[in-house]
């Protein structure tokens, strides 16, 4: 059975590809790209892009603990029709993944249940305690991709220090959470004039941007790479392009709340606009976007964090941080820095693609002849309304709700099958 | 007599001060002398029928005698029943969402819900979802509308009988708040009221518990207590809640009274017609020394009787002029 | 009736100034004749033009015992029964005011127009609710029919059986520059 997807225009960053193409793929690989070309089955993808299917390298899968929020196989029919095909998922469920054990779970769930492919991060620490370090080696031998005590920072510089230096020498990245959180303690929101008037305790941007620094010092220190998530300030944009100016080896990533959304979105206490790090200021979206088009910001990840309805239709400060991201990740790129004429689409395309997938060493994002049939085909012209009713997800807690985005996925393969068509 | 006036009364709730224009304080402001009136009948019935029939709950996740005894009695002398609900601040995490207790309320066919809580917005996010009228009665930081609205009452009477015109505003006065900003929600319901209404607001605390960008809000912002008041005609001190030494936000009570306690000897930095005021309960001798909080400047009993003819202002407002329907979608 | 701003299609003066006074002065005697003991009788004008018709009676009531009636002012705003309908309004016509007991005395109650009886009932309640009179009576300056309640006035000036689409206007020196009472017919579909 091969599967053609005809009279689309193919963006290939790895390939610096960007015209009318059509692609046939075959016992889930890529056979051939090129003009004319025919399958048992087609997809007519006219006036569609085709790109390989989008990484995600920060979601929430909250397998195993919290199944009421989301699991392996409902969190990859999100990605899938968000244009997903690969996903890292993030360490901190219940029991955690600081084990091979934990990750072997994950990955037999995945292989189980899930519709695209679910790989996961491991703990920095055990039992993300910020103590000692987990058995890195091992970890990756059984199929970890990175480590990571996303939610919390490593409290002690020291115990960063040791966790920089063996995820290195065991071949993983080690992705941080940048918080210092006696600077946070008891904060629901970025501290600024907003949570002044709003009486809402505030987290100082300077939380985040002290322990990006000194992250990066640590980094330096230890001669590691370090993946620093969620940028979200224009101190933390300037803080990681002065470290890559400095030639080390820092990467980082941002969500699309952050260029999308400032701390107004406050205002109406709707807990959907609650999320670790904040929503900052004008300023800051500002400076994020300009870290994406210089290139300090590396990709983009959503940090797709469910929670259900009613752990978030609480008071604001009883809530829980997170939003769902996944859905609209591709169409909030689309129309927040496409349409807007900061980035091409395929500089987009690529920050979605290859480069998250090159953060985490991932055999993901490229479409070449041999390489795995993960594909994307989505409208870039079509506008559609965000509507809970809609999301795969299990939860619903997005603050785009009722906004019209551009870009709408309309087939998404993973392995030469077509895991979701709209 | 002046003219019939013009504004109308149009909002289901009251959930804080920001939201609302010059005119609609003014409008509240307006319509409580008559309630005052009820309240001094000497013989006779001190109560009206405005909401007789209608069920008013108190509901308070916080402690507090002061402002729920003066939102029962306001209710009850509009002809109200009243329903007292206290939550323990910890069993609001008992697996029951505001919206859920509140929906088992208004099953009891509730009209007015008088809620204090400990977060920011609870008040809100009710309002947008639910057909009650929904008093916020302080919701963590963020307001204490009725307050403001008291104190803002109290300010106008004084400045109206020392200027001994009838209908004196507030404008161009000077307002000094003085204590822990940071935690306050009536600072913050009282910096919007008196901007809105012309008044000229100074902040003065420890620099640990002035927020963030607070003087975007309308304010100047000192921690010169001499400065704060050298040209009040109000004084305001907040109370100072002794926890927040404990978690290191000021060094001592002793260092706090040093730098802001209002007593005879700071007072001399004022102007002598200076009314000194405060929202209780009073820490005696910390943020107020006895001798000013009993002296001929505090009107601070004056601000608790206003404040039952406030909230029946509010009530009857809301109850009789007020929409229906909840308009958000939260 | 509720009147919607716009302007009567025809107007009759029904009551001028000198008709006024002479209707005035009437009740006045009529109001002493039956009140023998104008030391236990006191006046309470309903706000807005009842409160200067008040001072008129209590001035002639004067000039004809030798003893001015106290006189005071009432609202009847707090007592109104149309809020639960949607028809009050949030206008402010003035606070009750009176400085006086009135407890056991004569209270007559005074107001400009009457018609459905319900802004008396109003006072009535309002009047109870500061002590037990030992009666309440009623003057009015014109009733203008439609009654929804069993309220009859003991005195007064001019009565007529108005329309749906009739609207009588009492203007008053004090308040309005001018005596005069109008009868103001609307286009009846405006009107309505």
């Amino acid at each position: 059975m091969s599967l053609a997807i005809i009279n689309g225009h193919l963006i290939e960053p790895s390939l610096g590809l960007s015209q009318p193409m059509d692609l046939l793929m075959e016992a889930g690989v890529v056979t051939k790209i090129g003009t004319g070309l025919r399958g048992d089955e087609t997809i007519d993808a006219r006036g569609c892009i085709v790109c390989p299917g989008l990484v995600d390298i920060h979601v929430h899968f909250r397998e195993p603990g919290y199944e009421s929020k989301e699991t392996i196989a409902s969190g990859s029919r999100a990605a899938a029709r968000g244009g997903v095909t690969t996903v890292v998922t993030m360490a901190n469920t219940n029991p955690v993944i600081d084990h091979a054990g934990m990750v072997e779970f994950v990955i037999r769930r995945a292989r189980e249940t899930a519709c695209i492919k679910v790989l996961p991060a491991a703990c920095a620490t055990k039992g993300m305690k910020g103590e000692e370090i987990t058995e890195m080696a091992e970890l990756k031998e059984v199929g970890a991709v990175a480590v990571t005590d996303d939610g919390r920072d490593v409290a002690s510089s020291a115990v960063m220090r040791r966790v920089l230096q063996y995820a290195e020498m065991a071949g993983l990245v080690c992705m941080t959470h940048n918080e210092d959180e006696s600077l946070a303690e008891g904060g629901a929101m970025n501290e600024g004039f907003n949570s002044t008037a709003l009486g809402i305790p505030g987290i100082p941007k300077a939380a985040e941007e002290a322990r990006i620094d000194r992250n990066i010092r640590l980094a330096q220190l230890a001669g590691a790479r370090l993946h620093i998530q969620h940028v979200t300030s224009k101190e933390g944009v300037d803080l990681v392009r002065r470290a890559k100016a400095r030639g080390l080896r820092v990467t980082c990533e941002t969500a699309p709340h952050y260029w999308t959304l400032t701390d107004d979105a406050v205002k109406t206490f709707d807990s959907n606009a609650k999320m670790n790090p904040p929503l900052r200021e004008q300023e800051d979206v500002d400076a994020i976007i300009e870290g994406i088009k210089d290139g300090t910001i590396d990709c983009i990840a959503t940090d797709h964090a469910p929670h259900t309805p009613t752990e978030k239709e609480v008071e604001f400060a009883l809530a829980p941080f997170g939003i769902i991201g996944l859905e609209t990740s591709l169409a909030l790129t689309i129309t927040g820095l496409v349409e807007p004429g900061h980035i091409t689409i395929e500089r987009a395309i690529a920050l979605m693609t290859v480069a998250p997938a090159r953060i985490c060493g991932l055999d993901a994002g490229v479409l070449q002849e041999g390489s795995p049939a993960d594909v994307a085909v989505f409208d870039p012209n079509a506008a559609w309304e965000v509507k809970a009713e809609d999301f795969a997800s299990r939860s619903k807690n997005s603050p785009f709700i009722g906004r019209t985005l551009r870009g709408k996925v309309r087939h998404t393969i993973c392995d030469g099958q077509i895991v979701y068509s709209a | 007599m002046p003219e019939a006036r013009q504004t109308v009364w149009t909002r289901k709730d009251l959930i804080g001060i920001e939201d609302l224009s010059r005119e609609e304080i003014e409008l509240i402001l307006d319509t409580a002398p008559q309630f005052v009136a009820v309240s001094k009948r000497e013989s006779g019935i001190k109560k009206v029928p405005l909401l007789q029939g209608r069920l008013v709950v108190n509901w308070f996740h916080e402690p507090s005698t002061r402002t729920r005894t003066s939102f029962e009695l306001a209710a009850k002398r509009l002809s109200a029943d009243t329903l007292g609900i206290t939550v323990a601040a910890s069993s609001s995490v008992k697996g029951e969402t505001l919206h859920d207790t509140l929906a088992n309320i208004e099953a009891m066919h509730s009209d007015v819900i008088v809620i204090r809580h400990g977060c920011a917005g609870a008040a809100h996010i009710l309002a947008a979802r639910h057909d009650s009228h929904i008093i916020n009665a302080g919701d963590g930081r963020h307001e204490h509308p009725t307050q403001a609205l008291l104190d803002a009452f109290t300010m106008r009477e004084h400045v109206r009988q020392r200027r001994g015109d009838p209908e004196a505003g507030l404008d161009g006065i000077n307002v000094a708040i003085i204590g822990d900003i940071e935690h306050s929600r009536v600072a913050r319901s009282n910096i919007w009221a008196l901007n809105k209404l012309g008044a000229r607001v100074t902040l003065c605390g420890p620099a640990t518990l002035i927020p963030a960008h607070v003087e975007k809000m309308g304010a100047s912002v000192t921690s010169d207590l001499r400065a704060a008041i050298r040209d009040a005609d109000v004084i305001y001190a907040l109370r100072i809640q002794l926890e927040r030494q404990q978690k290191g936000l000021f060094p001592s009570i002793r260092e706090y009274i040093r730098l802001f306690r209002i007593d005879n000897d700071s007072l001399r930095a004022a102007p002598d017609h200076a009314l000194v005021m405060h929202p209780g309960p009073i820490n005696r001798d910390i943020e107020l020394a006895t001798e000013v909080a009993d002296g001929p400047r505090s009107v601070i009993l004056e601000q608790v009787s206003n404040g039952v003819a406030i909230r029946m202002a509010v009530m009857h407002l809301l109850v009789n002029f007020g929409g229906k329907k909840p308009t958000g979608t939260l | 009736m509720i009147r919607t701003g716009k302007l009567p299609q025809e107007t009759v003066v029904v009551m001028d100034s000198h008709t006024m006074g002479q209707h005035i002065h009437r009740m006045a005697r009529e109001i002493v004749e039956d009140n023998p003991d104008i030391g236990s009788l006191v006046i309470l004008g309903i706000l807005r033009r009842g409160r200067p018709l008040a001072d008129r009676f209590a001035r002639l009531i004067g000039e004809m015992t030798g003893q001015t009636p106290r006189v005071g002012s009432l609202a009847t705003t707090l007592y109104r029964d149309d809020y639960r309908t949607g028809l009050g309004t949030a206008k402010q016509r003035g606070d009750t005011h009176f400085d006086f007991s009135i407890d056991g005395v004569t209270v007559l109650l005074v107001d400009d127009v009457l018609a459905a009886g319900r802004t008396i009932r109003a006072a009535m309640d309002e009047v109870m609710d500061y002590g037990r009179p030992r009666r309440i009576q009623l003057a009015c300056l014109v009733d203008r029919g439609g009654r929804e309640l069993p309220i009859q006035p003991e005195y007064f000036g001019w009565c007529v059986a108005t329309r749906a689409n009739e609207w009588v206007s009492v203007r008053l020196s004090e308040m309005d520059g001018e005596d005069v009472v109008l009868l103001e017919r609307y286009n009846a579909e405006e009107g309505a």
